[in-house]
């Protein structure tokens, strides 16, 4: 029941917030932290409860579940359900949830409430997306959170919002289209194969396709999820969208919608194609590594700080595909970690650079330069994340990337050493933020007002997370541990039978060799 | 007292917190006593667990201490455990001791500068991540230790930011340190894929019993591993860097440039001795890079006209007999010259620094002249860290551990009649620019007026650092010198004895008298060039031959050329090219394209009835054709 209380808070404070416009005008952000606030209380007291419980072995990998006939005709049923995994993407997305309603405080003064509601259906929609376990469910609320964020793009974005609203939209919604076409096409395979038409996860784990088949099924998931991942070469209604989102569009879309992506390579394609996703682990590889690289060479190019930011999101998550197609226990866990520590670091980034454009309404850094002396506080934060993206050891991103590197070394050697190359190129791109806009001489005698209390209150609890995570990661790796433990030997089963079949073979040309002969 | 030991690392980090989060609000004085004391109380410690780790040495010579469990993912089990033997006591005492008294002397130096709070700051976390490197007990929190010293060293040498030369200079040595950290980086994952672990006393127990000597894999770890030392170490061919470092306030270069952070390499080889010892190929590639930095810098130290540039370069040579030393497997020797080094060139460094403080940031030594009678105890400090520095024989430490690395080059197992050859040159021209730089300061005319006298915490530090670097010597003595093993003896613990081919006293002794020649030989160059006729200097330099090979080597043998023909600007060209990302054109010719086509087909609503009617009648027309003919 808890879970569908989760989104229904949601989206019930989105409407509210909406109506509550006309009452007062601060009436729909009050509301919208109230709601985000109470849903983030609930999911980190869920998280404390089963800190201890979650990495039990042998214990059922799921903590709640909800399951209600929806469209029986169909084999619809409103089935969502929470393992570890969700659980953490549920606590990253509250957070975030929440400090995006505070650093929009201020930032957003027209259509307050038809804006809180966007915000908090977007929410609802990545929260929907973490829990469903029908896959009709599923794709409902991949489209729930994607619409909301067209609005809040298109109508409080920058300068070149329709147009970056436009291609956000436009890519997400044709890649969705094809996950639709596998869903129903997975849909229709096992319904003739067992006679039971069903969307439920569990159900169509086994099902039994053939190798062809499922090549096709899984390229409709893949893309969609490496579109919004994003993965080179899909990567491009990345920069746009989040340079002229507002700064809550930014943090949400890359510290959440990323995650969807990587999510759903966890959730669907690994597991509802073991063997299809093993043969396509060097391509993957590839175009995990091609991202970092690619990604980090477009960072260090851009003017617009903004784009900058955007573009580093492209180099990072490419460590995310490089991880979840290594499938082992280190890299899956690196995986989490990154997804975890990229949401904070790259949203404080984010966070940071909505807060200068306020202040001095430019993004381009070279009209910034010498702003130490003026805003300090602006000038350690940004300093400590860019620390973090380069993957300074003691903050997260460190923990996660070392894990994925160490567990893609053991896959391929050749992949991992170019992607550990990516750390220079990271550093070189980090550093150069922190020179361009805080370091050299100043560009004219700044005057504005350093972080309030407000921002320092939001940058203090990332800044608090993101070393905790670099020094105590544990809690989190605990917790992700049993789905991914689960992933695993999923691959094994698969991959003995797999064996089997390929030694079959092998006799079988054999034997019609000495046939031939 | 041994369970204080994360009091060590541990109090440094809090002068850091406290400095970083409430030093805008701190007087000077407050900030001041956080910054010094966090690390003077951090040297009493090390001072208690030293006598206590000296007296009744703990089971094993060992002591290791488990804070918590870092991560636990699969087998990789990387814990916060704090790891101290006769290796890791030695650096922390010079980390903390040398320290402190920088700290001290900063108090003072820094104290007009903006940004003081700040300063210590930084200062506090370079200790605590410099501890941490030398202490942890495996790779993974070693490397935290790595990264985070290297961090402190870019913010320290980018301290006055508004310069943006300072600002390159601190990315440079960021970015050039990475480039070997990725190495190393590579070696560890290489390493806790051979071994299950990164624990870096089980590595060293597995690697012998699985490894056989000269097997690939073995190579390839040692060679990563010298990649990440020779990156920190500002050793070939990854020194460029550490020159322009020198571009941070000076007691940034005495520590983190002179006696602990740039010593980290050789830490890191000592620390993982066993793997070298099963890759000779790239021990002795250790031996060789060694040696030609050693003279590679030393060429370059007899041309620069900035103090704290000729320092820097003689920092890369006097590193390079540290890896000529572990190279040639005479560790305990290469130790006992980092511990010596840190004495004499940190006190360098800070008599520079008083000269400079004095001088209103004059950094050039040849507008400097005549200090002498001016600064009475700076010079007589700055003589004698020169004189160790030279390896003035019999009374500086700096003789004792540089002639114990010649001899192990030279009658080791591993030792070499080239590298032996090559040290000694090296020491020959050690002599010769540093005695340059001695007579060219304080010596002839003066060049400028002195604006104030250096205070109380200038110099304490300085005197302090001087008794050491003539005393620190005496606790190990060769043969032909009453023969004193306190030194390498406690070393054994940890490294390993060096086996010698001849141990003969009379062949030590003409090796002896060999390299005080030389030594003294170059002094008398000095003098004779620089106090008696400085002409000649102008002469030989003036044209032909002479003035191309000054020029070569006063640019650094013309690496940063190189390096920035070759990567840099390649590298910046191609991602200014395609900023706009050539993939994007692929998405808007689709949508140019479905436009056109829209575009097109819209010109057939023309709203004329006429036209309607033959696009009906063509269209049935097919249509009945396909029907009859298919």
């Amino acid at each position: 029941m808890i879970l569908i209380w989760l989104i229904a808070i949601l989206m019930i404070g989105g409407i509210l917030a909406w109506i509550s416009q006309s009452w007062h005008k601060n009436a729909p952000r009050w509301i919208a932290l109230i709601a985000a606030g109470v849903d983030f209380v609930l999911v980190a007291v869920i998280w404390l409860q089963n800190l201890s419980k979650v990495d039990l072995t042998g214990q059922s990998q799921w903590l709640f579940e909800v399951n209600y006939q929806w469209i029986p005709q169909w084999g619809i049923s409103f089935f969502l359900a929470m393992d570890g995994l969700s659980l953490l993407m549920a606590l990253l997305t509250t957070f975030l949830g929440l400090l995006s309603v505070v650093v929009s405080w201020t930032e957003i003064k027209e259509r307050v409430g038809f804006f809180h509601f966007n915000l908090l259906w977007i929410l609802a929609g990545i929260m929907g997306v973490f829990t469903a376990l029908d896959l009709f469910l599923f794709y409902f609320f991949w489209e729930v959170m994607l619409v909301p964020m067209y609005f809040l793009i298109g109508i409080w974005g920058h300068e070149n919002r329709i147009y970056a609203a436009y291609k956000f939209f436009i890519f997400t919604q044709a890649s969705g289209l094809l996950m639709l076409l596998s869903i129903l096409g997975l849909y229709v395979i096992h319904g003739q194969n067992t006679g039971n038409y069903t969307f439920n996860y569990f159900h169509l784990l086994g099902t039994d396709i053939s190798l062809f088949t499922a090549a096709w099924l899984m390229l409709g998931f893949l893309i969609a999820f490496i579109v919004k991942l994003p993965a080179v070469p899909f990567h491009n209604w990345l920069p746009d969208a989040h340079t002229e989102a507002p700064t809550a569009g930014s943090v949400i879309l890359a510290g959440l919608l990323l995650k969807t992506g990587a999510y759903g390579l966890l959730r669907f394609v690994i597991p509802l194609f073991p063997d299809i996703s093993e043969l396509f682990t060097p391509a993957a590889m590839m175009l995990g590594v091609l991202g970092i690289l690619y990604g980090a060479k477009l960072a260090y190019a851009q003017i617009d700080l903004k784009r900058l930011v955007a573009y580093t999101s492209v180099s990072h998550m490419g460590f995310v595909i490089l991880a979840v197609f290594s499938l082992n226990e280190l890299a899956l866990q690196g995986a989490v970690m990154q997804m975890i520590c990229h949401g904070i670091s790259t949203g404080a980034l984010f966070i940071l650079v909505g807060a200068m454009h306020e202040r001095i309404h430019t993004r381009n850094i070279e009209d910034m330069g010498g702003m130490w002396e003026t805003v300090p506080r602006m000038g350690g934060v940004g300093m400590l994340f860019a620390m973090a993206s380069l993957g300074l050891p003691g903050l997260g991103n460190f923990v996660a990337e070392f894990l994925i590197l160490v567990g893609a070394y053991q896959v391929s050697i050749f992949w991992t050493v170019l992607a550990t190359v990516g750390l220079i190129a990271a550093t070189v791109y980090s550093l150069r933020i922190v020179q361009r806009v805080f370091h050299g001489e100043k560009i004219k005698d700044w005057k504005i007002p350093d972080f309030n209390v407000r921002e320092m209150v939001v940058m203090g609890s990332m800044i608090a997370v993101i070393v905790w995570l670099g020094l105590f990661p544990q809690s989190v790796l605990n917790t992700a541990k049993h789905t991914l433990n689960s992933l695993q030997q999923r691959k094994v089963i698969e991959q003995t039978a797999w064996q089997t079949d390929s030694q079959t073979l092998n006799q079988n040309t054999s034997e019609n060799k000495t046939i031939i002969k | 007292m041994l369970e204080l030991l994360w009091l060590i690392p541990a109090l440094p980090f809090a002068g850091f917190l406290i400095l970083a989060l409430f030093g805008s609000r701190l007087s000077r004085q407050s900030a001041a006593v956080i910054g010094v004391g966090s690390v003077g109380l951090s040297a009493i410690l090390t001072l208690g667990i030293a006598i206590r780790f000296i007296s009744s040495p703990p089971a094993d010579h060992a002591f290791s201490q488990m804070l918590w469990q870092w991560i636990s993912v699969d087998a990789f089990q990387p814990a916060i455990t704090l790891y101290l033997d006769a290796l890791s006591l030695v650096f922390i005492f010079v980390i903390t001791f040398v320290g402190f008294f920088i700290h001290l002397y900063s108090s003072l130096f820094m104290y007009e500068e903006e940004g003081y709070s700040r300063f210590f700051a930084y200062m506090n976390l370079f200790v605590g991540s410099m501890l941490t490197l030398v202490l942890g007990n495996n790779l993974l929190l070693l490397y935290l230790g790595w990264e985070g010293v290297g961090l402190c060293s870019y913010l320290l040498i980018g301290f006055w930011y508004k310069d943006s030369e300072n600002g390159y200079a601190a990315r440079k040595a960021f970015v050039v340190t990475r480039v070997g950290d990725t190495a190393m980086a590579i070696g560890l994952f290489l390493l806790f894929t051979s071994f299950g672990t990164l624990d870096i006393q089980k590595l060293l127990q597995q690697a012998p019993q699985e490894w056989t000597i000269n097997s690939t894999q073995a190579v390839l770890a040692a060679a990563l591993l010298l990649g990440g030392a020779v990156g920190k170490s500002a050793q070939l061919p990854l020194q460029t860097w550490l020159p322009d470092a020198m571009a941070g306030p000076t007691p940034v270069s005495a520590l983190i440039h002179a006696a602990t952070m740039v010593t980290a390499g050789v830490y890191l080889i000592a620390r993982t001795h066993v793997l070298f010892t099963l890759a000779p190929a790239v021990q002795t590639a250790v031996a060789v890079v060694g040696a030609l930095t050693l003279l590679m810098a030393g060429f370059t130290a007899l041309t620069q006209r900035d103090i704290k540039r000729v320092l820097a370069y003689s920092t890369i040579s006097q590193i390079g007999y540290m890896f000529l030393g572990l190279g040639v497997g005479a560790w305990s020797a290469a130790v006992f010259h980092f511990m010596t080094h840190a004495f004499f060139k940190a006190l360098l460094f800070l008599g520079a620094g008083v000269i400079i403080f004095v001088l209103h940031h004059e950094h050039d030594m040849f507008k400097m002249g005549g200090l002498r009678k001016k600064l009475p105890v700076t010079f007589w400090t700055f003589l004698i860290g020169s004189a160790s520095l030279a390896a003035l024989p019999l009374i500086t430490a700096g003789f004792y551990s540089k002639d114990m690395i010649l001899w192990y080059t030279f009658a080791g197992e591993q030792g070499n009649d080239w590298l032996w050859a090559a040290g000694l040159a090296g020491a020959f021209i050690t002599s010769i620019y540093t005695f340059r730089m001695v007579f060219v300061t304080f010596y002839g005319e003066a060049q400028a007026e002195i604006t104030h006298k250096p205070g109380m915490q200038l110099k304490v530090p300085l005197i302090v650092l001087a008794v050491f670097s003539l005393i620190a010597g005496f606790i190990e003595l060769p043969h032909t010198l009453g023969h004193l093993t306190l030194f390498s003896h406690f070393m054994h613990s940890a490294l390993p004895p060096t086996e010698v081919l001849h141990e003969s006293v009379s062949l030590e002794l003409l090796l002896q008298v060999i390299a005080a020649i030389a030594v003294l030989l170059g002094i008398y160059i000095a003098y004779h060039i620089f106090i008696r006729n400085r002409s000649i200097a102008n002469n030989l330099t003036a044209s032909g031959p002479g003035a191309l090979l000054h020029r070569f080597w006063y640019s650094g043998w013309g690496f940063d050329k190189v390096y920035d023909t070759l990567f840099v600007n390649p590298l910046v060209w191609f991602a200014k090219i395609n900023r706009n990302d050539f993939i994007d054109l692929i998405y808007t010719g689709i949508a140019g394209t479905s436009r056109e086509f829209h575009r097109q087909l819209t010109r057939t609503q023309t709203g004329r009835l006429r036209w309607y009617a033959t696009g009906i009648v063509i269209g049935a027309i097919i249509t009945i054709t396909v029907v009859v003919y298919l």
